[in-house]
């Protein structure tokens, strides 16, 4: 081929491919998520978004659209996918009620740093403001819940918009990101010419400049200090950091607990895993905190389940902080060392300067104490002494069954504390579950949106009583999308955390916790789905490896002990170190 | 830490909705905002918030990176009085009659420097303009002679030590964040400068 023929050929390519075509602006939102690689939108159509499911009519062979039974669900499930993939969830919904039906999703995604792309239909432009139909303010409603929102008018707009929110949704701290759709926009007719994806914004610098000089004081006091605790969050998974996050800890064998959000980046039974953080997590690295020399924190945010009261965390440490957020350092615990950086960067630096060391004796002192809490707690809840079953007896079943390969999404309550003290993952990407916010009825639709994220795993929802009767109309969709979701109630009858809170803390003044359920087997059973209920031991691990067995969804209902606390406990106003063990 | 007042400059993109962004950090610790100015800065294309509020130090420098944090955000900077110059407008509009027949206050408004606007048989509208202390002390002067209407705008501030947004705003066209590791000009300037 000689070279003018090569010219010619790029010449025609590029022709092509810039050649303008008129398309709506419907068109460009799908043309768009095919073009950053979206696979999977979870939504549920109405009045204002009809032009944009008309333009899907044409895109179903690329695109598929999970039609969910309520907003909430939809965008519940674009988290699951979202933490599950590692991907950007999308999710659509319609004006009005439809969109603020998303804002609950939308708080947990921005608390947890989960990247999503919402699109909202809203009424034509020129009835903005006039109370129109299914009108309702939705930028001003979600601009608290968002890492960004903008509203589209006019659909030349339509490609640099999405290309801006995926760039911003994915980049630096994830978040979520709306976009409103006028439905004029979305009907309106325009010459197209390709879409460029987007990799700079002026006014936004995802990734802080790394400083050097840092990295160089933190490699000091790690390497000068005799009791060194990491403690990391989801950063480290954010960041696709774990390979980097072993090497740093590996090196010179550095003792490491995770939050609820860290978990499964490195596996749970890792030999320089020590437990999880927090009010309900393992009693040595919250005993401990308070004991080291240097404390590492890495791409977490010391929320205040992590911290207890904050005036008795790690008075005596040295805080070093690994974060991507410059607004995190400084917020809730002093850094002596501040590393602003994505950890995938840092770290790796930092690793470079450490000099090994043995801190096995140090390492020791965590084993002691986990020791106390085996002997204490752990025991009793995975072999109880009881006839009445455990939740974390259930969990050790599910453990043995799966080997810690299944991606589990919790709900909230104590049974997503049982969850993720029990739990053995060996594979990041596994835990998927709201720890910021704690919404209640996150575990079905995220656990359907995790399926989809990562279709070859197994995925268990572990759903308390409580939460399940919150979405449970998610059902329907597992139904008419078959996503096979293993679901398994942890049933005590109550709404078990504020029990044990009005328990513990309010003379046993039960107000309102005693939460009556359906039968929840023939409930599955009108949507098609198989299921059981059991509330005997020797049943538990047949029926576990039934619903794991299964070809499809399945429920698996298991009654536990009514008034069942978790422990350990950090109360509310103690230091962590203040940790009771019952 | 005790509370003292201090001004905030938040250089952006003009946007839509961000005026709202950047309150909401405010009224979500519900902290109130004294004063509160939008307008052009030395930048074209460039707008510049002027904030004024009362707070800690430590507050108001976790207030600074939240704001920083916005997309549409350029950079935040926070000074205390002593760091700035600046200026609050205010019209005074003072019963005509009053003015021509009392001496006092004539010599009242040349006092402090107050312009007149408008001249009107019935009514006429000064203006000054200076600190809130200097605005204040007007209008407790005036009101014994029937002080008809008052409004005073909200501060506007240059920071002393500033030497301008046009070199910081090359930094930002920069197409992405250093790939290599540089040393960085923000070391221990912490107090001064914040960066994403």
């Amino acid at each position: 081929m000689s070279n003018s023929t090569i010219l010619d050929a790029a010449e025609t390519k590029k022709q092509v491919a810039e050649a303008p075509k008129t398309i709506s602006g419907s068109q460009a939102v799908l043309e768009a998520f095919l073009a950053e690689g979206v696979d999977t939108i979870f939504g549920y159509p109405g009045g204002a978004i009809m032009p944009i499911y008309d333009a899907l009519y044409d895109y179903t062979d690329r695109l598929e659209h999970i039609l969910v039974r309520h907003e909430q669900g939809g965008i519940h499930a674009g988290q699951g996918y979202a933490r599950a993939s590692g991907r950007v969830g999308v999710v659509f919904a319609t004006s009005g009620p439809g969109a603020t039906n998303l804002v609950t999703g939308l708080a947990d995604a921005m608390i947890d740093s989960t990247p999503l792309v919402c699109v909202t239909g809203q009424v034509f432009a020129h009835l903005l403001g006039t109370d129109a139909f299914q009108e309702t303010d939705v930028i001003n409603i979600t601009t608290p819940v968002t890492k960004w929102n903008y509203q589209v008018t006019d659909a030349t707009e339509i490609p640099s918009v999405l290309a801006k929110a995926f760039y911003i949704a994915k980049t630096g701290r994830p978040g979520p990101v709306l976009i409103d759709i006028t439905k004029n926009a979305q009907l309106q007719m325009f010459e197209y010419s390709g879409y460029t994806p987007c990799n700079h914004i002026r006014s936004y610098k995802p990734k802080p400049t790394v400083r050097k000089e840092y990295i160089v004081e933190a490699a000091k006091l790690i390497n000068e200090a005799k009791k060194p605790f990491v403690i990391f969050g989801q950063g480290v998974i954010l960041g696709r950091a774990e390979k980097e996050f072993k090497a740093f800890i590996e090196k010179t064998g550095l003792p490491a607990a995770w939050t609820i959000m860290g978990m499964s980046a490195i596996p749970t039974d890792h030999p320089l895993g020590v437990g999880m953080l927090g009010m309900h997590g393992n009693y040595a690295p919250n005993v401990l905190t308070n004991e080291c020399d240097v404390l590492i924190a890495v791409g977490m945010r010391f929320d205040d389940r992590v911290t207890g009261r904050l005036d008795k965390y790690a008075k005596q440490a040295q805080v070093i902080h690994f974060d991507i957020d410059p607004a995190e350092i400084d917020k809730n615990v002093k850094s002596a060392v501040p590393v602003w950086g994505d950890c995938k960067e840092t770290l790796p630096l930092l690793t470079d300067l450490l000099e090994k060391r043995d801190h096995s004796e140090w390492l020791a002192k965590f084993r002691e104490l986990e020791k106390k809490e085996v002997e204490e707690v752990i025991n009793e809840e995975l072999n109880p002494s009881t006839e009445i079953l455990t939740m974390g007896e259930v969990l050790k079943v599910l453990n043995e069954l799966t080997d810690g390969n299944a991606i589990i999404a919790t709900d909230v309550g104590q049974h997503q504390m049982v969850a993720c003290r029990y739990a053995k993952y060996n594979n990041t990407m596994s835990n998927v579950t709201s720890g910021g916010l704690g919404t209640m009825g996150f575990g079905l639709p995220a656990a359907i949106g995790a399926k989809y994220g990562a279709p070859d795993k197994t995925v268990v929802a572990i759903i308390g009583d409580g939460g399940f009767q919150m979405t449970i109309q998610e059902l329907g969709t597992i139904m008419q999308f078959g996503a096979a979701v293993k679901i398994l109630i942890l049933n005590n009858q109550f709404l078990g955390m504020v029990r044990q809170w009005q328990q513990l803390f309010h003379d046993k003044r039960y107000s309102f916790v005693n939460i009556t359920s359906p039968d929840y087997v023939q409930v599955a059973k009108g949507y098609g789905i198989e299921g059981k209920k059991i509330d005997q031991r020797a049943d538990l691990k047949n029926a576990v490896k039934t619903m794991l067995d299964h070809d499809g969804a399945y429920l698996l209902e298991v009654m536990v002990g009514k008034e069942n606390n978790v422990f350990p406990m950090v109360p509310q106003g103690c230091g962590v170190s203040e940790i009771r063990l019952k | 830490m005790s509370k003292q007042e201090f001004t905030i400059t938040v250089y952006t993109e003009n946007q839509i909705g961000l005026l709202n962004r950047i309150a909401i950090i405010f009224s979500r610790r519900k902290i109130n905002i004294e004063s509160l100015n939008t307008s052009p800065s030395e930048v074209e294309s460039v707008h510049r918030f002027t904030i004024v509020i009362n707070e800690t130090e430590d507050v108001v420098r976790k207030l600074c990176r939240q704001i920083e944090k916005q997309v549409e955000v350029l950079k935040a900077y926070y000074n205390t009085n002593e760091e700035l110059v600046w200026q609050e407008l205010a019209l005074y509009k003072v019963p005509t009659d009053v003015i021509a027949e009392k001496v006092k206050v004539e010599r009242l408004l040349r006092q402090y420097g107050a312009k007149a606007v408008v001249i009107r048989k019935d009514y006429t509208v000064f203006e000054t303009a200076g600190h809130r202390e200097e605005i204040d002390t007007l209008i407790k002067a005036l009101e014994p002679y029937g002080l008809i209407e008052f409004v005073r705008s909200a501060r506007v501030a240059i920071i002393k030590a500033s030497k301008g947004f046009h070199e910081k705003l090359k930094e930002f066209d920069q197409a992405e964040p250093a790939e290599e590791v540089i040393e960085n000009e923000f070391l221990d300037k912490q107090d001064e400068v914040f960066t994403m």
